[in-house]
């Protein structure tokens, strides 16, 4: 099911938490959602799971716009500070989320067993949710949301609080997930974002300032192409002047000149690996390092985000 | 199933789960117990198998019970944030207020039937009007709906439980006595008034066995405009 968000407008008071945005997710899509802190990330998904209403603008889910009320069984909510009933048992509180759902009786207890199974809460299942360290209670929190199979999943930060391996084990959970199902997912952490999502969403501000791929915003980001390089058999100075000759090389710095090692950057829209080897080819060098530079998330993320 | 039964359910239980519904429970039949069988004007001073005694205890001691059962639903759900969870599943924010009115009015109408062996009792000792003594459960039902419903709407303003608790108190009070008073203290137009607003005015109408329409549409008014109100107030969020 697709979303679509449409000129949405979010006021509090004077200031604006969501500032006129518009985007799509696709089903089988996973789109990230970045931003600092106070951006309008929770603003946005609230307003998709239809907590809170817009000011301007619109959400639609499947074309059916959430205003109604009739795409919240779509939709799947992990809240930011996972708000659980502590005084619930965890097999009761599941039974309760299914039931409200709408879920048949007979089809509650086998899905009940299949979310324990999936997030792993098997040992834990009798517990009231209170008594629960809280990587068990975001596991419980990511079960009901997943409860009723829901075509649509938001989840606002679910990695929060879990171990190494628990975050590896919901990041496959999710990317399982998104193959069939339309999610949305916010996180500070952004290697997760990179090891689950396939299309990256900054916002800033209330603004959208950056919507694709990591790889696309990487493009955008850097422009010029740049090389870590370890040329030996030779003369720094003498490789120095002549790497500078290359004619896709705009520029090129001695990083260790002990060990020979080199940083050039490409002429816009080059790419200068092929120049590089045969240069050192001809000159009979050894390559012993050729080590493509990549603009990390971390500083794409910060150079949009602060102004 | 019903997503308003599901939540009157789930209220139902963690009323049980966490004691408060034994504490609230014994409270009610013990005082109600000791002002009908033991207290200074009982049933046996009376010398009436009536169980107007019962009633005249029944309503004072309901209209602090409810507060205390109502003060929670709503206050407590935003304290803990439970409420955006609860509010974006697959219900309405009506579903969400009548399964909690639901949940309330099944826990006075459990109280009132451990009250039931009073009936039968004093039917034993003498002639009861059955007509009249139904019509008083009757009535305290719909006076307790009326005051769950003013509960629910104090509890949807706030999120801390003992202002939700002191403020239901408050507006029971004033629908139960001070409308009373001012009603009989005013003259004209302004005590007529205060007469048609007081709820202990139809209750007492009620419980003499007298079924009129002004009285259930008052206390079906009453609930309407309570239930309205909190409904209105959560789905005012942020």
């Amino acid at each position: 099911m697709d979303i679509k968000i449409d000129n949405l407008t979010k006021n509090y008071g004077v200031q604006k938490a969501v500032d006129n945005i518009s985007f799509e997710v696709r089903t089988g899509e996973i789109l990230g959602f970045l931003g600092p802190n106070g951006a309008g990330k929770t603003t946005t998904m609230k307003i998709i799971t239809g907590y809170i209403e817009s000011d301007q603008g619109d959400v639609t889910i499947g074309g059916q716009s959430v205003k109604t009320g009739a795409t919240k069984g779509y939709i799947g909510y992990l809240p930011e500070h996972n708000p659980l009933y502590h005084e619930m048992p965890v097999m009761d509180y599941l039974a309760f989320c299914a039931a409200i759902q709408g879920m048949g009786k007979e089809a509650i207890h086998p899905r009940i067993k299949e979310m324990i199974r999936m997030c792993g809460l098997n040992a834990e299942k009798h517990k009231k949710i209170g008594e629960l360290s809280k990587g068990y209670r975001q596991r419980v929190g990511l079960a009901q949301a997943m409860i009723h199979d829901p075509e649509i999943l938001i989840l606002d930060e679910p990695t929060t609080g879990l171990d190494p391996n628990q975050i590896v084990e919901i990041r496959e959970l999710i990317k399982n997930i998104g193959q069939e199902k339309t999610v949305i997912l916010s996180t500070h952490i952004l290697p997760e974002v990179e090891a689950t999502c396939d299309r990256i969403l900054i916002i800033n501000k209330g603004k959208i300032v950056a919507d694709g791929t990591a790889a696309t915003l990487r493009k955008q980001a850097q422009g010029k192409q740049v090389l870590h390089l370890r040329i030996e058999d030779e003369n720094v100075n003498t490789i120095y002047s002549k790497l500078q000759e290359l004619p896709t090389v705009a520029m090129v710095d001695i990083i260790d000149a002990a060990n020979n090692r080199f940083e050039i950057q490409s002429v816009q829209d080059a790419v200068s690996n092929r120049e590089v080897f045969k240069l050192c080819v001809k000159n009979n060098w050894a390559l012993t390092e050729i080590i493509p530079f990549e603009t990390r998330l971390e500083d794409i993320f910060r150079d949009l985000t602060l102004n | 199933m019903n997503p308003t039964w599901v939540i009157a359910k789930r209220e139902i239980n963690s009323y049980f789960d966490s004691l408060v519904a034994y504490i609230l429970l014994v409270a009610f039949l013990g005082f109600t117990g000791f002002f009908t069988w033991l207290g200074v004007a009982d049933v046996f001073f009376r010398k009436q198998a009536d169980l107007q005694v019962f009633f005249s205890i029944a309503q004072w001691t309901l209209l602090v019970f409810i507060p205390a059962i109502t003060m929670r639903q709503f206050a407590e759900e935003k304290r803990t944030g439970t409420i955006e969870l609860l509010l974006t599943k697959n219900v309405s924010d009506r579903q969400v207020v009548l399964g909690k009115f639901l949940s309330c009015l099944i826990m006075v109408a459990i109280a009132l039937v451990f009250t039931l062996p009073y009936y039968f009792s004093v039917a034993q000792l003498g002639n009861i009007d059955h007509g009249a003594t139904i019509a008083g459960y009757f009535g305290l039902l719909l006076l307790s709906a009326s005051f769950i419903s003013i509960g629910l709407f104090a509890s949807s303003i706030s999120n801390n439980q003992i202002f939700t608790f002191l403020l239901a108190l408050l507006l029971c009070f004033f629908f139960h006595l001070m409308f009373d008073i001012l009603g009989s203290g005013l003259t004209g137009w302004l005590g007529n008034l205060f007469s048609i607003l007081s709820t202990s005015e139809h209750f007492y109408s009620i419980s003499r066995g007298v079924l009129d329409t002004k009285d259930i549409v008052y206390f079906g008014s009453v609930i309407v405009l309570g239930l309205a109100l909190a409904e209105f107030n959560i789905s005012k969020r942020k």
